[in-house]
């Protein structure tokens, strides 16, 4: 692990105002970003939140409107021959010729890097041995993602852009894949992946970037988004549209209820097992049938749901 | 399991083993494909063996051989540099693998001379096959190494003209629009290419059209140099030179990556 030399260059991705319209559709409307060398950048979002448009303008797919894209301070489409031998690129789907195999496939992009990983190691550790010589047009959805993940690792890469990869694969292959990103980001390798799996952002991001509708909506580590105005908080699940005041008036000063989204309620404020009591009571009190009270921390999920209203699968 | 080291060394392979490793993949790929054998192999030979051996069509020469070979070496090289480019580009293009070789180190010039290698060491292939099976049937070609000589520069012509058509097909139609108007264009340039009968044969505007046309042109050529045993032939050349210079700065010009 001698390589960290990126860790002195500053930023392996800094983006800054992007600003990508399609006629009069902004995709990418004013998002600032920076990857920090050697960790894991998880862009989170819904469908067309504007991820792949962001990533395919690192990789030098996409013309800003207006705004700046460098990746290790370089633009990714001015200075492709620089940047494309130290950038792996996991397209979201397709970039495999069909009629090809996937060793031969594998070994085609080794061989248009100085220093490749060995083709056979990276097919076992991916699960893709047993369909090396299979056609890709005959590959089940996973293999061909991993086919692809391979691809963009092999040429040993400063930074990899994976654009979802896990999307489709069973659980195993997630865990493999997962497994694959820790390992790069153990060897320096900085990551930047898109993802609307909250799971899979908790999971392996240093950071993570929360975009909807080409804006950040939040960014930190998954433990400060999780945990701000976590802080003596609970939340409950009952009928849409109590009434809040009322509650609130019984609630000990200080304590504030609200409604985050229909049915949803957040009691913030300095709650505790007295709080929880008093709302409790005044449920019953007033007929209301509370259906689940969770303590627990948030997850990436609310982060987003709260900030946006808007189901992340959407 | 074991873990890999993922450590960062990268860099770019030497221009050279690019070049080998991307025509290599080409080749492999076009002998792979049964419909593109298909096209450029089984189609040039059972039309050379057809009409060679069932007199159906006066060419004018003394021997059909004599025209008939190089008509069908000229198609066989249309469906190699034009159809069959056009058409695996084309789906390339739809799979996103031009867009994934462009992030890769692989400089588009490689791309792109790897799959001109590609075509020509199919054309070889094609140019022995015929060469042979019109051998086998009695053709006996005028002129010697010079002939030869010429042939390969009217091929090397041909290849370049065709290949700028197929390139800006394929840079510009979606894949299945590519692959209906490559197979399109090839039966018109079959039909009025001078290929199996002679365009004296055809109706004088019909004909008008196909002598300007690049397929006439190189059928016309090859004749010229490998029955007659002349020198480069000056009309054809120019033909194909300008055809050559003219679809490849359009198909340059136009050419959409993804």
């Amino acid at each position: 692990m001698q390589h960290r030399t990126a860790a002195r260059e500053g930023p392996a991705v800094e983006i800054v105002d992007l600003v990508i319209r399609y006629g009069d559709r902004a995709v990418v409307d004013g998002l600032c970003l920076e990857a920090g060398p050697g960790r894991v950048l998880t862009l989170l979002g819904p469908n067309g939140a504007g991820k792949t448009t962001t990533v395919e303008s690192c990789e030098g797919f996409r013309t800003p409107t207006s705004g700046t894209v460098r990746v290790f301070g370089l633009d990714p489409r001015r200075d492709r021959r620089d940047l494309a031998p130290r950038v792996g690129v996991m397209l979201q789907a397709g970039g495999v010729y069909p009629g090809a195999r996937p060793d031969e496939m594998l070994r085609l992009v080794a061989a248009l890097h100085a220093y490749p990983l060995d083709v056979d190691a990276l097919l076992t550790s991916l699960g893709l041995r047993d369909v090396a010589r299979t056609s890709y047009r005959r590959l089940s959805g996973g293999q061909k993602q991993r086919l692809s993940l391979a691809m963009a690792v092999v040429g040993r890469p400063e930074l990899v852009l994976l654009d979802e990869p896990t999307a489709g694969l069973d659980p195993q292959a997630r865990l493999a894949t997962w497994d694959l990103v820790r390992a790069l980001r153990d060897d320096g390798v900085t990551v930047l992946l898109t993802t609307h799996a909250m799971a899979e952002a908790a999971e392996l991001a240093d950071d993570v970037v929360i975009i909807d509708h080409g804006r950040v909506v939040a960014r930190g580590t998954p433990a400060e988004l999780t945990q701000s105005g976590a802080a003596g908080s609970f939340r409950f699940t009952a009928s849409p549209g109590l009434d809040l005041d009322a509650m609130t008036r019984a609630l000990r000063p200080g304590l504030v209820a609200e409604e985050v989204r229909p049915g949803a309620y957040l009691v913030s404020g300095g709650a505790d097992a007295d709080a929880l009591a008093a709302v409790t009571t005044w449920c019953a009190a007033s007929g209301v049938r509370i259906v689940e009270i969770s303590l627990e921390r948030r997850t990436l999920e609310d982060v987003f749901l709260d900030l946006t209203g808007r189901d992340l699968r959407a | 399991m074991s873990r890999g080291d993922y450590s960062p060394r990268s860099g770019a392979a030497p221009v050279t083993r690019m070049l080998l490793a991307q025509t290599a993949m080409e080749l492999r790929l076009t002998l792979r494909r049964g419909e593109s054998l298909l096209l450029t192999v089984v189609i040039p030979v059972v039309l050379l063996a057809f009409f060679a051996s069932v007199d159906l069509i006066e060419t004018g020469a003394e021997d059909p051989l004599d025209f008939l070979v190089p008509g069908v070496l000229a198609l066989a090289v249309m469906s190699t540099s034009m159809t069959g480019l056009a058409i695996a580009t084309g789906f390339e293009r739809s799979y996103g693998v031009l867009k994934r070789l462009g992030a890769s180190p692989l400089p588009r010039a490689v791309l792109l001379a790897a799959k001109t290698l590609g075509v020509l060491v199919v054309e070889v292939i094609q140019g022995v096959l015929l060469c042979g099976v019109g051998l086998a049937l009695g053709w006996r070609p005028s002129g010697g190494v010079s002939a030869v000589a010429a042939a390969g520069v009217l091929v090397l012509l041909g290849t370049t003209c065709f290949c700028g058509i197929g390139l800006l097909m394929a840079g510009t139609l979606r894949a299945e629009a590519t692959l209906a108007a490559a197979n399109g264009l090839y039966l018109i340039l079959l039909l009025l290419g001078g290929v199996l009968f002679p365009l004296s044969r055809l109706p004088s505007p019909l004909r008008a059209v196909g002598e300007v046309l690049p397929t006439a042109a190189l059928s016309d050529g090859l004749r010229a140099v490998l029955t007659s045993g002349d020198g480069l032939p000056a009309g054809p050349v120019a033909v194909l030179a300008l055809w050559a210079v003219a679809s490849l700065g359009v198909a340059a010009a136009t050419f959409r990556w993804e």
